[in-house]
């Protein structure tokens, strides 16, 4: 079984669409994997049922108990965070501001600070509409340990695939570099870079491409849009034959995207489009690929 | 004033929009521009100034202090990150998972453990005329965008007086980052585009907005592909629409090319002037 994550550094360019028409064409023999959990979006493609829904707890907050609270202050000294205010005479947690770290707790003298643990949003697993299964969540608003969702619902994925033998893990990571991308980025065979020939997009594929060899991982990278400035394709291209980076495939700039999007479909079930091929050829190369590795 | 330019997906437009406002802004008036996606920044692609300073920002790690250490392990269990791991000789301190919230290092008996700062990121000051450009950029490898939206947003208020108008490019998504880069913000604007994706992840950028109780309106970028849903939604949320820019292949091709779109293409200048000009009906700009 193979682990294979669609990251791009950048946001937009059009890793989820690619990545369900991958989904697609993969068909049965993969489970898909949503971690872009705070802004997930394949499932407006993949129709999930939603069949089976979890909470996630994750991380804590303080709570101080107002009546056992002697009003030493001391939880006020030690936090870092600024999480804990004085309100006339009673110190109260910014819930937005505290890390959940438990140095109040702990040197609390009266013991009034409890540390509770968080729901954080919510996990699924359901059948999409190629019958295949998919783990995707939601992430609360404006919470924090979107590392840890993304954590939990690969897990999950990797059970799945793992107890119905599946060939594949077919994983949608998020843009950037931060926590849910190093943590979608953790046991993973295989990692595609999907990125757009804009100044920008080159720029945060090499920085994520530099988190990547942290992690030794190999990796490949499907350009984008590529006619949009064919010049800086070119050196994106250079980039990866200097990096060991496989070059997938060139998808020319294709507005049939967002109009298979506006229609809740993939590109691969959407009317006649020549995009359909190229994607079809590059999931073979692809495939092939990660067995070289 | 402060304005945050966010999103919640990915690549809708929030660089475009933030450097053009601020390019546009600056020809009246002095404006700072902070590039608060420290992760991936891209405003310096289109705002080329020269550079002012530069600043490494660091945040406080735990170092092991071996010959002081007795293995008592109360670091470790003190630790809600994971960060402080004793194993049966050695205290390992995981700089990436480090909160900096003192705990294990105020909390150990023999002093085993002081605080010493760790580089995560840098600040660099640029300067145009009356555009200040101020720009965080995480080290490669860090985890945590926080504090360094944090830091950046600090260094802006330190060094420059608080009448000037200050725009901040925000992250994409709707989680932490998102919220540090937007809670000091006194107006934020969401951009999106027409397409399901779009309006998906505007939803949930509004549902963040009205958690925080901000003011806050709508850009829509690549008007003209997708469909109006986003417009409706829009009107049927009450939440004013400042104004849509076309979808133009050509905006691509020189944003590509790193220029700015108001002086490359009338199209898009008409089209931020009028955001502008509608910014300044809703009193949020003078």
């Amino acid at each position: 079984m193979k682990e294979i994550v669609v990251i791009s550094g950048k946001g937009g360019t059009g890793k989820t669409s690619i990545t369900a028409a991958f989904a697609m064409i993969a068909g049965k023999n993969a489970v898909i994997a949503d971690c872009d959990v705070d802004a997930a979006d394949m499932h407006l493609l993949l129709k999930p049922d939603f069949a089976k829904s979890e909470d996630f707890y994750s991380g804590f907050k303080a709570e101080i108990d107002q009546e056992l609270c002697t009003k030493c202050g001391k939880c006020k000294q030690v936090c870092r965070f600024d999480a804990v205010q004085k309100i006339d005479d009673s110190y109260n947690i910014i819930n937005l501001d505290c890390e959940g770290c438990g140095y109040c707790a702990e040197i609390c003298p009266a013991k009034t600070i409890q540390m509770v643990e968080q729901n954080v949003g919510k996990w699924y697993i359901s059948k999409i509409k190629s019958e295949a299964q998919m783990v995707h969540a939601k992430l609360g608003i404006g919470a924090d340990n979107s590392g840890k969702l993304v954590a939990k619902v690969k897990k999950e994925a990797k059970n799945i695939a793992q107890e119905s033998r599946k060939d594949f893990i077919l994983v949608d990571g998020s843009p950037g570099i931060g926590c849910p991308v190093v943590s979608s980025l953790s046991g993973a065979d295989y990692v595609i870079l999907v990125t757009e020939p804009t100044l920008s997009g080159f720029h945060d594929m090499k920085r994520v491409f530099e988190l990547i060899q942290n992690f030794k991982l190999p990796a490949g990278c499907i350009i984008n849009k590529y006619d949009v400035n064919e010049n800086i394709s070119e050196k994106i291209i250079e980039f990866c034959n200097n990096n060991s980076i496989d070059h997938i495939v060139n998808i020319p700039y294709d507005e049939t995207f967002t109009a298979a999007m506006t229609d809740g479909k993939t590109i691969i079930e959407f009317e006649d489009n020549t995009l359909k091929k190229i994607l079809e050829d590059s999931w073979k190369k692809t495939i092939k690929l990660t067995g070289q590795h | 004033m402060k304005i945050s330019i966010a999103s919640g997906k990915g690549g809708t437009g929030k660089t475009t929009l933030a450097t053009n406002l601020a390019y546009l802004l600056s020809q009246k008036y002095t404006v700072i521009l902070a590039d608060l996606d420290v992760e991936e920044p891209n405003s310096a692609f289109f705002i080329k100034g020269k550079e002012v300073q530069q600043k490494k920002v660091f945040k406080m790690i735990p170092e092991w202090d071996k010959e002081k250490c007795v293995l008592c392990g109360n670091c470790q269990r003190v630790c809600k990150f994971n960060a402080v791991i004793k194993l049966w000789e050695e205290v390992l301190v995981f700089n990436q998972l480090c909160h900096s919230c003192y705990a294990c290092s105020e909390l150990c008996p023999q002093n085993a453990l002081p605080m010493k700062s760790y580089e995560v990121g840098k600040i660099t000051e640029f300067e145009q005329n009356n555009l200040h450009f101020v720009e965080g950029k995480l080290n490669v490898g860090e985890e945590q965008a926080v504090p360094l939206i944090k830091e950046t947003i600090d260094f802006v208020e330190h060094n420059f007086s608080s009448d000037i108008l200050r725009i901040f490019d925000a992250p994409p998504g709707t989680s932490c980052p998102v919220i540090e880069a937007t809670k000091y913000a006194d107006y934020i604007i969401l951009i999106t585009e027409p397409t399901p994706f779009g309006l998906h992840d505007l939803k949930l950028a509004v549902e963040v907005m009205r958690e925080m109780k901000k003011n806050f309106s709508v850009v829509i970028n690549r008007y003209g592909i997708g469909n109006d849903d986003a417009i409706q939604y829009c009107e049927d949320e009450k939440i004013p629409l400042l104004g849509t820019i076309p979808n133009m292949k050509k905006a691509a091709e020189a944003y590509a090319k790193g220029e700015l779109l108001s002086k490359a293409l009338p199209e898009i200048r008409n089209a931020i002037e009028s955001v502008i000009e509608k910014l300044r009906t809703l009193e949020v700009l003078l």
